[in-house]
């Protein structure tokens, strides 16, 4: 009982500093609403309300996956390609445009989701290696010329060596201070970016970016950049699904369930939790390739803390560990604000109240499978 | 074919382990007894390489092990059945078999998951339940069984009686008693010291991170002192 009343008074202490009073006042109030929400939450009408709420979308994952051998089958694969091939057509500029975004969310939210829900590595800092892919290409193809197909490969790679290195100093610290390492690397990456402006033009960022071209025709039109991230999106559900149900996988649900019983198994722990970090971030860096691309443009303001805290909510609130939820959260996440743009000054308090809202009512994410 | 000489072991300023020494020959079934917290679990787990050694040495085989991460001193021929077994909980009976197999190539092991199956009849007719809902028991036969699909030369067990009803007991360390007839080596720790001493070749003592009395199992089931502290009567 005490501490539903120290916990508030904590966090509004702790944001005082670097909020000034009257934004350390609200967050107390919002604090104090959580912690009345989880009294509430205790009480048997809620509880009985949960459980049904619960039970009604196990069943509707029982039935996905039921499902889902068929939604594997050639014919309905074939179907659905065609509905994603022609959906763009039936829609404007702008729709097509936001299908793209949502579509490089789902593949930096897939790619999150190794390192955060197969490795159980809670990584703050997943923008920088979305950063290192586009800053990558950026400089490659104004300076140098490089073009887009090699580029996402050079963006991915290179994102990957970075992680390589962070990852063989960092992962050997405890789960808690890995957050922290890395939420401080993610805002290091932003301020180098800012700084160093000999290389990537400071706060200016770099413009003119090359745009992909296949054959003599240069991709440009939201029709063009639609196509190919739904390309990429394909390739990373495939790719992820066969790396999920692979002996690595396995070795990460073991991990991530009991690291030394996975030790006793003769696991590297070591090795695989740093393979997760690698892999995640070389998508990140592919799809930072392709937002280079896409925009022709980078600047330090798209590679914020938030957008790691929004795709980790994509990944917690769609379920960690189960592609199909986490396309749902990109959707919910992305989509919706986007669609509903009036609504939009108020992103960041309804992510917050979906948040707490999950973790009371559905802390395993919207499709995710086993209750802690 | 194991030899621990003065190891010590610490967390940070608890030394857990002041300066163990122990051997385990081929063949044999070797049991370290003691009360909670004298430093049972820790010794298996620096054996295993997963928890650190600050001096000593552990020497398997001829080799000295001490230092090796986990997984290359699994992949050597020692698997433990943790202390509390750490059945990956998700994963079916199956698969936390398989888990068990992990360092061996797949296709040499089929045959090995039959015999773990004829060996535990009781997991038998629960291949694809989930091991967060098997009985204690169960529970503990699954771990047994899972270290044993490492095909294991020396097997570490970590209290395997914890938790469980004497019957159940009795017919683990009979099985125990099997997997070393069938040429396993058996590092016991327990707290159970009368059924182990009884299981047991030989035997050690541990106090407070020190080895105090070592000998034949069934000599120190009749040491008065043994009797008095450690079987009750
Ligand atoms: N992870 C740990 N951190 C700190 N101290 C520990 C840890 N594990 C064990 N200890 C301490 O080391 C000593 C030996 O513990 P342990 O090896 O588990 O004993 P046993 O298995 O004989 O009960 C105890 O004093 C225990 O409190
Ligand atoms: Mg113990």
């Amino acid at each position: 009982m005490r501490s539903s009343i120290l916990v508030p008074l904590a966090a509004g202490l702790l944001a005082f500093p670097f909020t000034g009073v009257r934004n350390a006042l609200s967050v107390f109030a919002v604090a104090c609403a959580a912690v009345f929400l989880l009294h509430v939450y205790r009480t048997a009408t809620v509880v009985a309300f949960r459980e049904s709420a619960d039970g009604s979308i196990d069943r509707l994952r029982g039935l996905l996956s039921t499902l889902a051998p068929y939604l594997r089958s050639s014919a309905a694969l074939s179907i659905i390609s065609i509905i994603f091939l022609i959906l763009p057509i039936l829609l404007n500029d702008y729709y097509r445009d936001i299908l793209t975004l949502t579509g490089m969310y789902i593949v930096l939210a897939l790619g999150l989701n190794i390192i955060v829900g197969q490795a159980g590595l809670l990584n703050l800092g997943y923008v920088a290696f979305y950063a290192v892919g586009a800053y990558t290409y950026a400089i490659l193809s104004t300076r140098f010329g490089l073009s887009f197909w090699p580029g996402l490969f050079v963006g991915a790679l290179t994102a990957g060596a970075a992680a390589t290195l962070l990852g063989f100093v960092t992962l050997r610290l405890r789960g808690d201070y890995f957050a922290i390492v890395t939420l401080g690397l993610g805002e290091i990456t932003r301020i180098v970016l800012n700084n160093w402006s000999s290389l990537t033009g400071g706060p200016n960022g770099i413009a003119r970016i090359g745009r992909p071209m296949i054959g003599g025709y240069v991709l440009s039109s939201t029709f063009d950049f639609y196509y190919l991230i739904v390309l990429i999106v394909a390739v990373t559900i495939y790719a992820v699904h066969r790396l999920m149900f692979s002996r690595i996988g396995r070795a990460w649900i073991a991990i991530r369930g009991d690291e030394v019983a996975a030790e006793a198994m003769g696991i590297n722990t070591f090795r695989l939790k740093l393979l997760a970090f690698v892999l995640g971030s070389a998508w990140a860096g592919l799809t930072g390739v392709f937002f280079a691309a896409k925009m022709a443009f980078v600047s330090p303001e798209s590679f914020t803390f938030f957008e790691s805290v929004m795709i980790l909510c994509m990944v917690v609130l769609g379920g960690m560990g189960s592609i199909p939820g986490i396309i749902l959260g990109a959707f919910l996440l992305i989509a919706l604000p986007e669609v509903f743009r009036d609504f939009q000054d108020y992103r960041m308090l309804a992510f917050g109240v979906a948040l707490v809202l999950m973790m009371i009512f559905r802390p395993q994410g919207l499709l995710g499978a086993v209750k802690k | 074919m194991l030899e621990l000489t003065g190891i010590v072991v610490s967390y940070g300023m608890i030394e857990a382990l002041k300066g163990v020494s122990l051997r385990v020959e081929q063949g044999e079934i070797v049991a370290l007894i003691g009360a909670n917290g004298a430093g049972k679990s820790t010794t298996l787990m620096s054996i295993s390489g997963i928890s650190l050694l600050r001096q000593g040495s552990i020497v398997y085989n001829g080799v000295p092990i001490a230092g090796r991460p986990a997984h290359e001193i699994v992949r050597m021929g020692v698997s433990q059945v943790p202390e509390g077994r750490r059945i990956f909980s998700r994963m079916t009976v199956t698969e936390n078999l398989e888990m068990g197999a992990f360092v061996r190539n797949k296709r040499e092991t089929v045959g090995d998951m039959e015999r773990c199956f004829e060996m535990f009849p009781a997991l038998a007719g629960r291949r694809r339940q989930l091991g967060g809902t098997l009985s204690g028991g169960e529970q503990q036969m699954l771990a047994i069984g899972r270290a044993l699909m490492a095909r294991p030369k020396l097997l570490l067990l970590d209290e395997p009686s914890l938790g469980l009803a004497p019957i159940i007991v009795s017919r683990i360390f009979k099985i125990i008693k099997e997997i070393n007839q069938q040429g396993t080596t058996v590092l016991l720790v327990e707290q159970n010291a009368k059924a182990a001493l009884r299981l047991a070749h030989r035997a050690y003592v541990m106090e407070t991170g020190k080895i105090v009395l070592q000998g034949q199992a069934a000599v120190l089931e009749n040491d008065p002192g043994i009797k008095k502290a450690y079987l009750g009567e």
